[in-house]
């Protein structure tokens, strides 16, 4: 670890003001993926901000048919939250099978859906419930948020400070593990929103996508037969020493299935 | 005493300080005026050093000194060695290029160790490490082992295409004539997959040059701190052995890992006298990815001659064994003396003829790892039967049963060097078929396919060669050390132990094993006797630990000092009972005059000795004796495996349904720690043929440098093992009747998943078995059978 300005703001707002008085720092939020950046030395930020100390980015609530979760909320919480629960239980198990408890006790929506790892959960779940990410300034839709390979839409000095989740009809997802690390080679989030049929897939390509070709069979029959015919094209796919491109496509349309097989 | 005495399963005195965090490592140790290591290594594969520029290094805070290669020349020192000469076909002896402390002129392999920087702190000698400036010019790199001869690619000066030995074992006049007359011929081709050790505590070292004294002290993560010692001094000729002390204090985990000499721990050690300061390392665990000496990576054919009933008649083996960029401590007897030698298994083949081929790469060096040429000889013995069975239409129990080297053919003498002192292999078989419920197996396979799952079971009939021996024979086949254990028993006024032992203990249970072997052997309280190890500075002398050495060679020497201390006690009772020597028993804990009721506790006896106002004339006081042992054979623990899997086809995902361990090591003295050291050995097994591989890319970058990419077991891999230990054949040639038992789940275990593997999806795919692999075999078995 290289040495680092250490700030712990109180508010949103004074965050903001920090990152603008130091545009080389960089925000800690869980920390899960940061710190051990951090620690092999692969980041070397000015300072470090840390939004632990910020109740706003805290909590999770109803608001009619939406469940918004704030950026700092852990996927401990999530995983454990009555109100997710009931309202997306699809969710709730997403963030169960992020990491492994300590990940989960400390890693955060924020700080997952801001890094954008290709292989992280939480950008499958957004996508595909079609939810809207609230930041300091504005409100971006979730499709638009993940831009690319550890890229989003937020601007310099931006901060994601909530989600905001539709309660879908119905949704489930569903992830195929890298053996090594137990990040998502291959992640479906599959939901029949008020919108229509989403599928968004994670883990398979350089950053969330989804599938027009299996939400449009899903629209009129949402059940894994629907997709039984279809195939997934495996260019533009993750290919490592764990699995090719091709053999992504195929898991695609593999773990989409079990997806669908958990919705009753 | 009898409940914590030999055969019982005794809790392990060491856990209480593991499990509350309360163990010393290496790490553990701070030393007044610490300074702290930190190495620049090479990013590339193979390039020529031009100039190291550590000038802003040296001119930043804290930076006590760097240093390079060039300084370890100045200062005259040796390089590090490889302890095993091993000689060609042709008589010549190998081709070991130098291996300095710190590169010079070149480097061989991505963190190979080129400068070193010392500083106050941690954070500053990483600093200054960055701020050395190297100018490396890039060469091509040679990684692949099946590829380097051919590569044009020079990794050492004068050594023809990177070729270390070109050697062979067995008839191979008689092994062709086999062949030349035989019914049927099975042939494989086998990888097997290059593994990371990967300890849980990554290696360490502190050195400390005491200048008031002169002497040196070393604190490191060793294996054999007495082997260290004597590297250290007499080869690379840091300080002399009788001015430095190596101390191995608790390690966490070796595998083999830590048996051997690196760099750091030299450099730690020579550095502090240059600072003038202790210097501590620490690898992170990518330093422990990239220099750690690796194991396994084997490239080989394999055939079997057999008749027309499937009875073996020959064997003929091809190996190319990859060394790394440097040939490490033991690296050239694994792929030869613990490797070809073990080709018969539990086989009365009649002829056998292996030739291997050892080959430098611009990898990290391979060495012994848990097993070390064992699992690679079981793993390749072991899937050519299971192919032979198939061959021959027979059932994989019944072709080795048809094999077996019955009952009373021992002791046997193989025809690759071995004798096996003793064995029975058909009960372990006969019950391993009866816990894995092997009648059971089609039906569960009907259930698996109703489900859309394929099921598969698997056989290994493992044979090992444990507590490597004896000194004389080992010596003659080119090894640079003996082979003996040393041990040492004394005893205080209050009737305490103390036992010295030259082995080492890293995850074994020493302290607990060795401690109730003295205690049933010398009938003291369990809990009065310690055992101490690994300091150079208590031991005199010692071997130390791998191979399954501790019990078998280490054990039967506490015996050989017990034995010393019991008759030297026997000399005490007869003088303080008045009796003739001849007639005191010793049994129990006490000496008697046999026939009567009179005697005197070794507590008394241990007074006597150390008080002796009222003792025998001429003997000398005290009780304290010392015992080396140098056995006479190996040993040969040996068992049969079965794995039972499921494969989900959609996914190609392998998943372990149950895993039956039946093994024969002989007299046990803990079952308990006996089963955990087959559980342990059992993942990592299961781990090399399911999950792990060491992968480099052709530019010589390791892949799979972190846990990201290298996927050790975890728990959730792993099925509820069904372990038994038969009641098994002691051995022969030890008092004690015991084997070892360290290695055996990881050298049986491979084979038997690949063979479930291979039976469930019909083809046979290389290690590690990963979803991918198996879903794409399977496509190339549905594609096959659609164009039929």
């Amino acid at each position: 670890m290289y040495a680092f300005g250490y700030h712990r703001p109180g508010s949103v707002a004074d965050a903001v003001k920090l990152l603008a008085d130091h545009p080389d720092a960089k925000l800690l939020a869980g920390g899960q993926t940061f710190i051990p950046t951090l620690k092999q030395r692969l980041a070397q930020p000015s300072d470090v901000i840390d939004l632990g100390g910020i109740a706003e980015l805290r909590g999770i609530r109803a608001e009619g048919d939406n469940l918004v979760i704030g950026a700092m909320v852990k996927h401990g919480e999530v995983m454990r939250d009555a109100t997710v629960k009931s309202m997306i239980p699809a969710l709730a198990d997403m963030a169960g099978v992020i990491g492994d408890t300590q990940v989960r006790n400390r890693g955060t929506l924020g700080g997952s859906i801001s890094n954008n790892d290709p292989a992280a959960d939480y950008p499958g779940a957004v996508v595909g419930l079609g939810a809207t990410v609230i930041t300091d300034r504005r409100q971006i839709a979730g499709e638009d948020f993940f831009t690319g390979l550890f890229e989003t839409a937020l601007e310099e000095g931006e901060i994601v400070t909530a989600v905001s989740f539709p309660k879908p009809v119905a949704a489930a997802y569903e992830k195929f593990r890298n053996p090594a690390s137990r990040y998502a080679m291959v992640g479906v989030f599959v939901a029949k929103t008020a919108g229509g049929v989403r599928v968004a897939v994670t883990g398979a390509g350089p950053c969330v996508f989804r599938l027009p070709e299996f939400e449009q069979a899903l629209s009129t029959n949402f059940a894994a037969d629907a997709i039984q015919h279809l195939n997934v094209d495996a260019s533009g796919l993750n290919a490592d020493i764990h699995a090719s491109a091709e053999y992504r496509a195929h898991l695609i349309k593999v773990v989409a299935k079990r997806a669908l097989a958990k919705i009753r | 005493m009898a409940t914590n005495g030999i055969g019982s399963s005794v809790k392990r005195k060491e856990d209480l300080r593991f499990i509350t965090g309360s163990g010393r490592y290496t790490d553990d140790i701070q030393l007044p005026h610490q300074a702290y290591a930190c190495f620049v290594r090479s990013p590339h594969a193979h390039a020529t050093i031009g100039s190291i520029d550590r000038s802003a290094a040296e001119a930043m805070p804290g930076v006590l000194g760097v240093f390079t290669g060039e300084d370890v020349a100045a200062d005259g020192l040796g390089g590090l060695i490889c302890g095993w000469m091993v000689k060609s076909k042709d008589g010549s002896p190998m081709k070991a290029g130098p291996h300095p402390i710190l590169a010079h002129g070149k480097v061989r392999y991505v963190g190979d160790h080129v400068a070193v920087v010392v500083a106050e702190t941690l954070q500053q000698a990483r600093d200054a490490a960055e701020a050395v400036i190297v100018d490396y010019g890039v060469l091509p790199a040679a990684v692949d082992v099946a590829k380097t001869h051919d590569s044009g690619i020079e990794i050492h000066t004068d050594i023809p295409n990177n070729l270390v030995y070109d050697w062979e074992i067995g008839d191979k006049a008689a092994t062709d004539a086999a062949f030349a007359n035989a019914k049927h011929v099975t042939r494989v081709e086998l990888i097997n997959n290059r593994l990371v050790p990967n300890a849980m505590e990554p290696r360490a070292a502190l050195g400390h040059y005491d200048a008031g004294m002169d002497a040196y002290t070393l604190y490191t993560t060793s294996q054999n701190p007495h082997v260290a010692r004597l590297v250290i001094s007499a080869f690379v000729g840091i300080a002399p052995e009788h001015k430095l002390t190596v101390i191995a204090p608790d390690v966490g985990g070796g595998f083999g890992s830590k048996i051997f000499i690196y760099a750091e721990e030299c450099v730690c050690l020579w550095a502090s006298k240059k600072v003038r300061r202790p210097v501590k390392w620490t690898a992170d665990r990518t330093e422990a990815f990239l220099s750690d000496a690796h194991g396994r990576d084997h490239v080989s054919v394999a055939e079997m001659a057999m008749d027309e009933n499937g009875q073996f008649l020959a064997l003929r083996v091809n190996t190319k064994a990859n060394m790394g960029a440097y040939l490490s401590t033991f690296s050239s007897c694994i792929p030869t003396y613990l490797y070809a030698t073990l080709l018969a298994g539990q086989y009365k083949t009649p002829a056998i003829y292996c030739d291997v081929q050892a080959y430098y790469t611009n990898t990290a060096p391979v060495d012994a790892y848990r097993g070390a040429g064992r699992p690679e000889a079981t793993y390749l013995l072991e899937t050519l039967v299971e192919e032979c069975a198939k061959d021959m239409q027979l059932d994989p129990a019944e072709i080795r049963r048809r094999n077996f080297i019955p009952k009373d053919a021992f002791p046997y003498q193989t025809p690759v060097a071995l004798q096996y002192d003793t064995g029975d292999y058909e009960p372990c078989l006969d019950k391993a078929l009866e816990l894995a419920d092997y009648a059971g197996f089609p039906e569960r396979r009907r259930q698996s396919e109703a489900k859309g799952k394929l099921r598969g079971i698997g056989f290994s009939a493992y044979i090992e060669a444990c507590g490597i021996a004896p000194s004389a024979v080992i010596g003659s086949l080119g090894a640079g050390v003996g082979l003996w254990e040393s041990a040492k028993v004394r005893f205080s006024h209050t009737g305490k132990v103390q036992v010295l032992t030259g082995t080492h203990s890293h995850g074994q249970g020493h302290e607990t094993t060795f401690a109730q072997l003295v205690a049933s052997k010398l009938g003291v309280a369990y809990e009065d006797v310690d055992v101490i190890h690994g300091d150079t500075s208590k031991t005199t002398v010692g071997m130390g630990t791998y191979g399954s050495r501790s019990l078998a060679v280490g054990g039967e020497a506490l015996v050989k000092a017990c034995d010393k201390v019991i008759a030297k006690g026997k000399k005490i009772a007869a003088h303080l009972l008045e009796a003739s020597e001849q007639d005191i028993v010793f049994q129990d804990g006490n000496f008697s005059v046999a026939g009567t009721d009179r005697s005197k506790s070794i507590g008394e006896i241990v007074f006597a000795a150390l008080v002796p106002h009222n003792y025998p004339p001429g003997l000398e006081p005290g009780m304290e004796e010392t015992a080396y042992y140098d056995p006479a054979n190996f040993t040969y623990p040996s068992g049969v495996y079965i794995c039972e899997l499921e494969v989900d086809p959609d996914s190609g995902v392998v998943e372990i349904q149950k895993f039956t361990a039946v093994d024969d090591f002989g007299n046990v003295i803990n079952p308990m720690i006996v089963e955990g050291q087959v559980h342990g050995g059992l993942a990592q097994g299961i781990g090399q043929a399911l999950l792990e591989n060491a992968v480099y890319d052709e530019s010589g970058q390791l892949i799979s440098a972190s846990y990201m990419d290298y996927t050790m077991p975890r728990a959730d891999d792993l099925p509820s093992f069904v372990v038994h230990t038969t009641a098994g054949t002691a051995c022969t040639h030890n008092s004690l009747g015991v084997k070892g038992c360290g290695e055996a789940g990881a050298i049986g275990s491979p084979p038997a998943v690949m063979n479930a593997v291979a039976d469930a999806i019909g083809t046979r795919i290389s290690m590690p078995a990963t979803p991918e692999k198996v879903w794409r075999a399977l496509q190339k078995t549905q594609l096959a059978q659609a164009a039929e």
